[in-house]
């Protein structure tokens, strides 16, 4: 049984001009220890999606699928408390900017002790020798003085690392990255995409990695869903993606990569259009 | 015109902090001694991590900031913004693309103004001419007569990064500085603004200097390439030199860490996995 199952997710927000349909029909699953990459433009809804599953959708969203279940349980009917003990410890997500998404009033030691007191009740003494566990697991050098420290006061990289223990410190089942390395250079990109991988081997987490970017697709999904405009373009593993697209998008996407560029000009999205749209392959 | 049309000699920005309440005065070394020389419709892409100097580098060159020490020369003609001032011309040969499309239009002013308003400050041209002028670079770039009195929130990421190239092509420069023009926006739109570039260099004979940290985008746009790293350029050659053979070691790290996205690759990644 997937860890993880979706069929035909729809969100729909309330705007001023109409409902507005940012994920149409989505429908996706992942087994543990898996890593399922999500790719795909702004607007997507590639991180709708996701947050839908999270439950982390401003009201004026609405949310309906056929099914949506995590480790056997419903998503859909399950209670505001259920979903608060769910989230952040059974399934965890990271954001892009990891500057804004840590509180910059507390310090890193509080906001990753805070998980821990939520979700499993430690006592101050476990907690703090959690967290420096947490912090030494994802590469922070030293993890005790490190604890009394202000998000300002650290780097892009190191915060998202802090990020990650965050999510880690309860061993959840499911990771979400949510473009993870956007924001920082591609050393450090390197890196934490690293950390990313090395944690899931050993955790045996499933990591479902939303990306725009062709190369973190390459280097470290093991089956990937293209998404464009809401809908599913293509589903397929790493390896016949890149060898043998299906989908006019997908081969559009590739195409546009400048490493990939023969002659002058790169080919653009639309030289790719049929009819102003494109044949969904895996509708 | 013979000779470069631009050109730096030892090229050093000091930043000079106060002392104040909680700490003593020092000084940040930003940009340590670069040179680098320019010809006529070529690019030279500077590439390094944030913090470099890139920016900074920049900035001098697009005549924002003096250098602390160091000649720039701009058409054979050596310029010091620290003394003197800047003459109106002197404006009118370098312009600057900034990174967010997002941030670097003013949203209260309508995009005929945003093109308009280059000529205004430099020249005494006359308002319709500066309507007509706008109108016309609206097309070269892709735009339309309709978008003319739109504001800049009605435009998508890479329609505000085809007006902001628009407003720096107003005064016809003859060097223009590209900072991270394309690392905001998405893969398709990305080629989409990069064909432009391309477009308007053939077209103009634009000279580019295009920094970036995106060594694929680098790759495929510039004829010269300089690696900075700490303030200091550690890397300096031909495209084809450096991508070929890297001399330095943070050169080679940035290689590294590059994903990639070729078949042989995701192979070999997905091997290493199953062997694991």
């Amino acid at each position: 049984m997937p860890l993880l199952e979706i069929q035909n997710l729809i969100v729909e927000f309330q705007t001023a001009s109409g409902p507005f349909r940012a994920v149409d029909g989505v429908s996706l699953s992942i087994d543990q220890r898996e890593v399922l990459a999500i790719v795909g433009e702004s607007g997507s809804g590639k991180s709708v999606s996701m947050l839908a599953v999270m439950g982390l959708l401003p009201w004026s969203a609405k949310v309906s699928a056929d099914r949506m279940t995590f480790a056997g349980r419903n998503l859909l009917s399950l209670s505001v408390a259920d979903r608060r003990r769910m989230v952040g410890k059974d399934m965890a997500m990271i954001f892009q900017e990891p500057m804004a998404s840590l509180n910059p009033c507390f310090t890193v030691g509080f906001q990753i002790e805070e998980v821990l007191k939520v979700h499993l009740g430690l006592d101050r003494k476990a907690r703090r020798a959690r967290a420096i566990e947490l912090l030494k697991l994802v590469g922070i050098p030293q993890p005790e003085d490190r604890l009394g420290h202000f998000p300002h006061q650290m780097s892009g990289g190191q915060c998202q690392r802090v990020m990650i223990a965050i999510a880690l410190a309860c061993n959840p089942k499911l990771l979400i990255a949510d473009e993870p390395t956007t924001a920082l250079d591609v050393t450090i990109q390197k890196q934490i995409l690293d950390l990313l991988m090395r944690l899931q081997a050993e955790h045996g987490m499933a990591l479902i990695m939303i990306t725009h970017n062709m190369g973190v697709v390459a280097e470290t999904a093991d089956r990937v869903i293209v998404q464009y405009k809401g809908r599913k373009m293509e589903e397929a593993d790493v390896l016949s993606l890149f060898e043998n697209p299906k989908s006019d998008y997908t081969r559009a996407l590739l195409s546009a990569l400048p490493e990939n560029a023969t002659g002058d000009r790169l080919p653009t999205i639309s030289d790719f259009m049929t009819d102003g749209g494109f044949r969904g392959a895996a509708q | 015109m013979t000779g470069p049309i631009l050109e730096g000699k030892n090229i050093v920005r000091d930043y000079h902090i106060r002392g104040g309440m909680f700490g003593a005065a020092r000084t940040i070394h930003a940009v340590k001694g670069v040179s680098f020389k320019v010809d006529k419709g070529r690019t030279l892409a500077i590439v390094g991590e944030s913090g470099c100097g890139k920016s900074t580098l920049a900035r001098i060159i697009t005549l924002i900031d003096a250098a602390t020490a160091g000649e720039l020369f701009i058409e054979g003609r050596k310029v010091d913004i620290s003394k003197g001032g800047l003459t109106p011309e002197m404006r009118r040969k370098v312009q600057i693309v900034f990174q967010n499309p997002y941030g670097s239009l003013n949203p209260r002013q309508k995009i005929g103004d945003v093109l308009g308003e280059p000529l205004l400050i430099n020249t005494t041209r006359t308002a319709e001419d500066r309507r007509e002028l706008a109108m016309a670079m609206l097309k070269k770039v892709g735009l339309g007569h309709e978008h003319y009195n739109r504001y800049p929130h009605m435009f998508s990421g890479g329609q505000r990064q085809r007006i902001a190239i628009a407003r720096a092509l107003m005064l016809n420069p003859s060097l223009l500085v590209l900072d991270e023009p394309v690392s905001a926006l998405d893969l398709s739109v990305q080629a989409q603004v990069l064909n432009l570039l391309a477009d308007l260099q053939d077209e103009f004979g634009l000279t580019y200097v295009f920094i970036s940290h995106d060594l694929s985008v680098v790759r495929y746009i510039a004829d010269d390439v300089m690696v900075m790293y700490f303030g200091e350029a550690v890397e300096y050659g031909s495209r084809d030199a450096v991508f070929s053979d890297p001399q330095h070691s943070y050169t080679r790290t940035l290689f590294a860490a590059t994903p990639r996205a070729d078949v042989d690759s995701i192979r070999a990644r997905l091997a290493r996995k199953n062997a694991a």
